[in-house]
């Protein structure tokens, strides 16, 4: 671990500014950075704590929710709200990681979190994304848990976040702050980028911009996270898919769907949204959502797998929810 | 070197830190409480677990300096002049452990996951109430590895504490 | 039995050590603190394999703020060639390291940065520049490279390398079903939950080490041959272990680095290995590929059985692991043929890891057994039985206790066993299998010291370690019963090259070897109290020790009582016992046994695959322990279970680097991996095996788990895997998702 300067800002404001300079990072609960920076893959010279900056709320806003980037994973995993009207998220938070973590891990952090490729870890392996220009020895290498959608062959690593891929399958928008009162709000499923020729730079964000909050619209009627693993817990997900609708009238309504484990980012199956709204559910139509959304999935070797596993867990997901639904009826 | 002042074990410790050193490696090598074990250093493996402000964390992801004005409870602080936490003597009975490394860290996690118990706290595996079952108490104790496979003793000390405390 | 009267030996007396690893006071390697503050070493470790140093600078690193030393191959100190004085094994011939500028495998150390503070050190490490040159002809993967495969010289286990029975052609040809496979199991790591950490201190030419080891008196010999000292010169201390599994049988890299740092710094040096260096700095389990024919006739009779192993062997570290010796005690046939062979690699140390051979044997044979079951169209139980041997089919030496029965039939009963049976639950298939468990008793040398104090405390001490298997508590427990002592007066103490000389932990002979050296110190202890006792008072001339009874500061039988302090003087009297491996061993073949059954559940859209019952019904002799023995059948169980469905050690072949080197890759089961085990030991006591009757349990209860799982797999989705661990994709795609 490279020295570094510590200090802890009071508000926003300050901490924007003390994040000013180039090797400046935020610390939040620390679970990954600090992680990355015992193996010495990132190297900050200012760490910045906003861990106690006063983003721990979680308030009803209207029909939806806004939430603290502080507020750690536990906390929103269980808070009533959250568990009543986003069970999703909920889900999602619970089937990441562990208590331990999940009492560290804030809800901006893990937005934030970094890739588990091997080859990103193994600093004396080559990664672009580690060390941009050095080459990627996931392709051609062991890629088991490697992406099928949207990689280059610069890097082909995922995004690990089970609570990130809820997050795009909810709609939700991320609230930033950017110096001088300055900010912004961005959609969840912008936030994060697919590698092309850059794949070191991981997200949308701007130097030095924090995530102070996650607004969640309304909360559909219709909620699923599915992670699929190795180990029954404690393990990053294979893949897994966030699923939300309604139904009007029997009929797909505001459908969203976003998979993890497959992509550089919360994958937004949006070929699969659109031919899936408006129409009646039928196993044909799942299939055919499915088959439309992996059209261009590519295997690396190892990971190959990974594309009729996904095909099966979209119809299953699907199956299941909409199963459920004839049951009440 | 940062200045930081917290409570272990109910005790007040004010000292100076490399901003570089973990929480864990405080306790182990500024405090010499070497109770609180070094499995991984990286948070996969739950023996550096301790107890912060009520809730159970990896001390190695947590840099000391971040946690000033803090109250840490190690496995050293478990016992009390009457002897064995109810967990400990549990443990004990129980044999759930073998080659006792990552006792301390699922002592730590055991306290406090008791206490999230009776808060209602959810895991995955909770349904509409948190329910005192073997799967619920095997998902919460997933976070701390024992290589000597100690799992379903580990379940039953747990068990046995929690039933005689509802 | 009767004259085995029930005394302490055998209750589930709890752990004597317990109190201590509950409040963390226990003390590790890496937790003890000498009066002098420790340097703390952190090791640089090679991206190449096989190679030349060409270029190095240290000075950038010997510059940053609290670096003390940067050790190097340009500054250790002399040391033996690396693998020479092989004569009393790999353990203990020399660890050299950083001796010359040419680097063995990727992760060797290429420097030991040395500071006052770990974060000083870590970061330090990472300013040694250097330059490898690759010599380009590493070898890594053993198949790949099998043209280069030899016989080893010889097999772990001191087992033949290959044996040949009956005529196995003939055999073959004549059988009237017949399966043929190959299986592939991959690398494993012990993955202790410790890792591996030294401390070393020289006081001229003595060295102390406080370090997690199993094997004291080897890894003083290993010490001594390296640095080209006496092995008196050489103290090691290990009281408490974290966790061995084989992986802390021999010393490792971090061992003689510390000595050698500590040795230029005059100071001592601790060095932790952290855990990504435990995959390349400490040893791992080769894979392997195996090749199994198994044949049987119209009656289900097995006729042939062919096992062969090719496995990676690393280069100046002969071993060899032998999967094929379980298949030899296994089961009655006409003929049998196994072999095995290893190809030299330029890769971190293979060595034994829990159940050497075993783990991965049974993993493999008894899967083919299940299936050759399922081709004669006979229940597996009752194949196994009807395949039952009179006698070692291999040697042909009688067998001391054989209860391989007993446990098929009773675990059979107790699961519940209802035939290979599978149904569907939803999305999840359901089904059963079982497997066979056999894994060898041996017997090895050891010594043991004791001394009753005047006020009636006993000690006992030998260099004997506890790695969680429960010696401390088995020894109290056999001491006291022997000396007709209350076990809260025993004291054992373990883990110091100061105390008499023993075959410490590992091939899970530890228990009955050590246990009977303690029995027969006991034995002249007793002997001795009561001779002097009947030189201080003549009614004690003649009478039966085995009534002697200590209480307090008395001596007391029957009605007759004494002081201690009257036998001699008020001082501590002692004596010391031995144990040895008897004829028994070598004439007779001797096994510990079992049978396990399982139910797994598949995910019919995943895959996934999650256990969710496990029985194992054990022989293993006469239970020292019944708490603690338990605990380390569920513990190999849950190994067993890792075997089958998650560890695997993967390698890059283009470089020879294992890339899943921490916890969150490489898989060990969880918590919620690991359903209720139902574990049940059948009363014992093979006294062809030691004066106790135990047989060996620490590595038994692997065996067998695994495969148990695999056919269970088979029977919930009518698919064969052959290779291990097995994942959701070697089933997802044959799956009916509905």
């Amino acid at each position: 671990m490279k020295p570094f300067n510590y200090s802890r800002a009071a508000d926003d404001k300050a901490a924007v500014t003390s994040a000013r300079g180039q090797g400046a990072r935020y610390l939040g609960g620390g679970t990954n950075l600090i992680d990355l920076m015992k193996h010495e893959i990132e190297q900050p010279d200012a760490l910045v704590d906003v861990s106690r900056l006063p983003h721990e709320a979680i308030e009803e806003t209207g029909d939806g929710v806004r939430i603290g980037a502080a507020v750690t994973n536990s906390a929103l995993a269980g808070d009533p709200i959250i568990r009543e009207r986003y069970p999703l998220l909920s889900t999602a938070l619970l089937s990441g990681a562990t208590m331990q973590l999940r009492n560290r891990a804030t809800t901006g952090g893990n937005f934030l979190q970094r890739t588990r490729c091997q080859y990103f870890y193994d600093t004396q392996r080559a990664c672009n994304k580690r060390e941009p220009g050095s080459g990627c020895d996931a392709v051609g290498g062991l890629n088991r848990f490697h992406a099928i959608l949207g990689a280059s062959e610069q890097c082909i690593a995922v995004h690990p976040s089970d609570m990130a891929v809820a997050m795009v399958a909810l709609g939700a928008h991320v609230e930033t702050a950017l110096g001088e009162g300055s900010g912004r709000t961005l959609p969840a499923d912008a936030l994060h980028r697919l590698p092309g020729d850059t794949p070191h730079i991981d997200h949308q964000l701007r130097h030095g911009e924090l995530i102070t909050h996650v607004v969640l619209p309304k909360a559909a009627e219709h909620q699923l996270y599915r992670k699929v693993r190795d180990r029954s817990s404690y393990a990053f997900a294979v893949v897994s898919i966030g699923v939300a609708f309604d139904l009007l009238e029997g009929n797909f309504m505001n459908v969203r769907i976003a998979l993890g484990g497959v992509a550089h980012k919360p994958w937004r199956a949006a070929r699969a949204e659109e031919i899936l709204e408006g129409k009646a559910p039928s196993p044909e139509l799942f299939a055919k959502a499915a088959d439309a959304e992996l059209a261009e999935a590519r295997g690396y070797g190892h990971n190959d797998f990974k594309i009729p596993l996904m095909r099966r867990l979209i119809i299953a997901s699907f199956g299941e929810m909409t199963a459920k639904q004839e049951n009440a009826a | 070197m940062y200045p930081l002042q917290l409570t272990i074990n109910g005790k007040a410790h004010e000292t100076n830190v490399d901003p570089r050193v973990s929480l864990l490696d405080l306790l182990r090598e500024n405090l010499g409480l070497t109770g609180s074990k070094k499995g991984c250093d990286h948070g996969q493996c739950g023996a550096c677990t301790v107890i912060v402000n009520g809730r159970r964390i990896n001390s190695c992801l947590s840099l000391a300096v971040s946690h000033d004005g803090d109250e840490v409870t190690t496995i050293e602080g478990m016992a009390s002049d009457d002897g064995l936490s109810p967990l400990q003597a549990a443990f004990v009975r129980h044999d759930a452990f073998q080659c006792g490394y990552c006792t301390p860290g699922q002592i730590c996690s055991a306290t406090a996951l008791l206490e999230e118990l009776e808060r209602g706290e959810p895991s995955v595996v909770t349904k509409e109430r948190v329910e005192l079952a073997d799967e619920e108490i095997r998902e919460r104790m997933s976070g701390n590895l024992c290589r000597c496979g100690a799992y379903n003793n580990i379940i039953d000390a747990i068990l046995e504490v929690a039933e005689a405390r509802a | 039995m009767s004259e085995h009267p029930k005394g302490l030996i055998g209750q589930p007396l709890d752990r004597v050590e317990g109190p201590l690893k509950v409040t963390g006071q226990a003390t590790y390697a890496a937790d003890w603190r000498g009066d002098e503050p420790h340097l703390i070493g952190f090791i640089v470790e090679s991206p190449a394999a096989k190679g030349t140093i060409t270029a190095l600078d240290t000075k950038e690193a010997e510059a940053a703020p609290g670096v003390e030393l940067v050790l190097t191959h340009l500054n250790t100190p002399k040391q033996i060639p690396f693998g020479e004085r092989n004569d009393d094994g790999n353990f203990a011939q020399s660890h050299a390291m950083m001796r010359t500028d040419h680097v063995r495998y990727v992760g060797y150390p290429v420097a030991l940065v040395v500071a006052r503070t770990l974060e000083e050190a870590r970061h330090a490490a990472s300013l040694v520049r250097f330059e490898i040159k690759a010599d380009g002809d590493a070898i890594f993967d053993p198949v790949a490279n099998e043209k280069l495969a030899e016989k080893p010289d010889a097999l772990d286990g001191a087992e033949e390398v290959d044996t040949d029975t009956g005529d196995f052609d003939a055999a073959w040809a004549g059988a009237s079903h017949t399966v043929e496979a190959e299986f592939h199991t991959s690398g494993q790591h012990a993955a202790a939950m410790e890792p591996h950490a030294t401390v070393a201190e020289w006081d001229g030419d003595r060295l102390t080490v406080h370090m997690a080891i199993q094997i004291l008196s080897d890894a003083r010999k290993g010490f001594a041959n390296t640095f080209d000292i006496d092995p008196e010169s050489v103290r090691i201390v290990s009281p408490y272990i974290g966790g061995g599994f084989g992986s802390k049988l021999g010393i490792h890299n971090e061992a003689i680095l510390a000595a050698l740092a500590a040795k230029v710094t005059g100071q001592p040096v601790r060095v932790n290995q952290h855990r990504r260096n435990v995959f390349s700095n400490g040893p791992h389990r080769s894979r392997h590929r195996q090749r199994l024919k198994v044949g049987a006739d119209d009656h289900g009779n097995i006729v042939a059985i062919h096992h062969d192993s090719l496995a990676a062997m690393s280069r100046d570290y002969p071993f060899a692991e032998a999967p094929a010796s379980p298949t030899r005690g296994s089961y009655a046939t006409k003929a049998m043929h196994t072999q095995h062979r290893v190809v030299e690699a330029d890769i971190p140390k293979v060595d034994a890891m829990r159940a050497p051979g075993e783990a991965i044997g049974t993993l493999t044979f008894e899967a083919i057994i299940d299936e050759l079951a399922h081709e004669c169209g006979v229940d597996p139980v009752e194949f196994r039985l009807r395949n039952e041997p009179e006698k070692d089919p291999n040697s042909g030496k009688p067998f001391s206790d054989r209860k391989m029965r007993r446990c098929l039939l009773e675990g059979a009963e107790r699961f519940g066993w209802n035939g290979p049976a599978s149904r569907r639950e939803g999305d999840w298939l359901i089904g059963h299998g079982m497997a066979a468990a056999i894994r060898p008793n041996m017997m090895m040398k050891a010594e043991a010291a004791m001394e009753l104090a005047p006020d009636g405390r006993l000690v006992v001490r030998l260099d004997m370690t506890d790695i969680g298997t429960g010696t401390y508590t088995i020894l109290t427990q056999i001491a006291a019963e022997a000396m007709g002592i209350a076990p809260d007066k025993v004291t054992v103490e373990l883990g110091d090259t100061d105390f008499p000389e023993t075959c410490g932990s590992g091939g899970s002979f530890g228990a009955g070897s050590t246990g009977t050296a303690v029995l027969d110190a006991a034995e002249n202890l007793k002997a001795d109290l009561l001779s002097r006792a009947a030189k201080a008072d003549r009614d004690w001339k003649g009478v039966n020790s085995k009534a002697l009874r200590i209480t307090d500061d008395m001596l007391s039988l029957d009605e007759r009582s004494l002081p201690i302090s009257a036998l001699d003087d008020g001082k501590a009297i002692s004596a010391k016992g031995s144990a040895s491996p008897g004829k028994a061993h070598e004439n007779m073949a001797q096994y510990s046994y079992g049978a396990q059954f399982a139910e797994v559940a598949v995910d019919a859209v995943t895959g996934e695959i999650r256990l969710r019952r496990l029985t194992g019904v054990f022989d293993a002799g006469r239970i020292l322990n019944e708490k603690t023995a338990r605990s380390q059948l569920m513990g190999g169980m849950v190994f067993g279970i890792g075997a089958a469905l998650m560890e695997e050690s993967l390698m890059d072949d283009r470089y020879g680097a294992f890339m899943n080197r921490d916890l969150a890759e490489y898989h060990i089961p969880v918590n919620r991996d690991v359903p209720r085990l139902d574990i049940h030991m059948i009363e014992g006591f093979d006294a062809n095996s030691n004066p106790l009757g135990s047989k060996g349990i620490g590595e038994l209860g692997i065996c067998g788990a695994g495969p148990a799982i695999a056919n269970a797999i088979f029977a919930a989705t009518g698919v064969r895997v052959r290779k291990f661990p097995i994942h959701m994709e070697d089933l997802m795609e044959k799956l009916p998702p509905r």
